[in-house]
């Protein structure tokens, strides 16, 4: 009787086991072949259209734009054309958060150097304050000695604060904030198709920890859409 | 003959007294202790970093500075002033502005100087409030608190 019994039981466990282990297959059969798809990341952005079919969910793109960098020189959308950049606003005397949002930009920037398909833009949200010699000053404060990879740019007000809208971060000006404005940390990654693929909070570690996890993920769908293109 | 157990029973309630007492203030220098670094987290660590590295060239460390230490009576007033104009810090030139803390009291400024002045490399005397609030007289910032 008890041998009948554990016998029994062993069988279902038996069975059970096989059911377990087949049930486990199937995932793993879809997702072998679903791991790079499922790397991609989202889609972000601001939309002002109305959807022209339900299928039509994208995004509006990063508008054009047209600043000028710490070196004097002209940047526009082509600066960053095939590449991925990540973006940020901030003024050099802002008494809050931008040095911990820099320092954490740093990180990013450091994490990446030597890589020439990443590349780095902060806008300055006080070009009054902020002329090109002032940025390039902190610029090299910050141990950035010329604007081949980081970009530290100015423009019109009403266009950054216009541009700071597009790529999900706020920026505006604020008389009871310190320094005069208020602006969140936050981190925008780009893609070379203007498309914001990531929004992270600059002032928490563990975001921007997310956002250097996530770069390797969109360089890899980079590559495979100039794969593509290249047959 | 009586008198002893009488004693031994004051002494008791004296020493219960104490200890209770003791408790009380050891929860209340507890929280003062800490209150350097609480201050320094919030109004500091954004700039100066979490552990006073500074941030570059941009910000000066306040960890295992040189100016910490040589311009010790200056500092109650350039942290109610703050602080505008180059510095040299460790042989490092500065050139931001630091906004000055009007929010700070003199015993809260005490505190956080004295974290700052004993932590990371400082080694250096700390203030009495009394002695803060006289250095803020130079900057007409005591608010005698």
């Amino acid at each position: 009787m008890r041998i009948t019994l554990s016998a029994s039981t062993s069988l279902r466990t038996l069975a059970l086991g096989a059911l377990l282990a087949a049930g486990s297959l199937v995932p793993f059969a879809c997702s072998s072949k679903k791991a790079e798809e499922a790397e991609r990341l989202p889609i972000l952005g601001i939309r002002h259209s109305e959807p022209t079919s339900p299928t039509d969910t994208l995004p509006d793109p990063v508008p054009n734009f047209q600043l000028t960098n710490q070196m004097g020189q002209p940047i526009n959308n082509q600066t960053f054309a095939g590449k991925v950049y990540v973006t940020d606003f901030f003024f050099t005397t802002c008494p809050s958060i931008c040095p911990k949002m820099q320092s954490e930009m740093l990180r990013v920037y450091k994490a990446f150097e030597g890589n020439p398909n990443v590349l780095f833009l902060s806008h300055t949200i006080d070009p009054g304050h902020d002329s090109i010699s002032v940025l390039r000053d902190y610029a090299e404060r910050l141990g950035i000695k010329d604007a081949s990879r980081w970009h530290f740019a100015t423009a019109p007000q009403d266009t950054v604060f216009h541009l700071a809208h597009a790529y999900m971060s706020g920026a505006q000006i604020d008389k009871q904030a310190a320094g005069g404005y208020s602006h969140d940390g936050a981190f925008a990654l780009i893609d070379s198709h203007r498309r914001v693929r990531g929004v992270y909070d600059g002032m928490v570690k563990e975001q921007v920890d997310r956002l250097i996890a996530d770069l390797p993920k969109l360089l890899r769908e980079e590559q495979t859409q100039q794969n593509v293109a290249a047959k | 003959m009586n008198r002893w157990p009488l004693l031994l029973g004051r002494s008791v309630v004296a020493a219960v007294a104490c200890v209770g007492l003791g408790l009380g203030l050891s929860g209340c220098f507890t929280e003062r202790r800490n209150e350097g670094a609480q201050l320094y987290a919030t109004h500091c660590a954004s700039c100066h970093g979490d552990q006073g590295q500074g941030l570059e060239r941009l910000i000066p460390p306040v960890a295992g500075a040189d100016y910490i230490a040589q311009h010790r009576a200056e500092l109650p007033c350039l942290i109610r002033k703050g602080q505008k104009g180059p510095l040299v810090v460790n042989g490092v030139d500065y050139n931001q502005v630091m906004p000055g803390h009007d929010d700070l009291t003199d015993s809260q400024i005490t505190n956080l100087l004295n974290f700052v002045q004993q932590n990371w490399g400082n080694k250096n005397k700390p203030y009495t409030i009394r002695e803060a609030s006289e250095l803020l007289q130079s900057c007409n910032g005591s608010d005698g608190q």
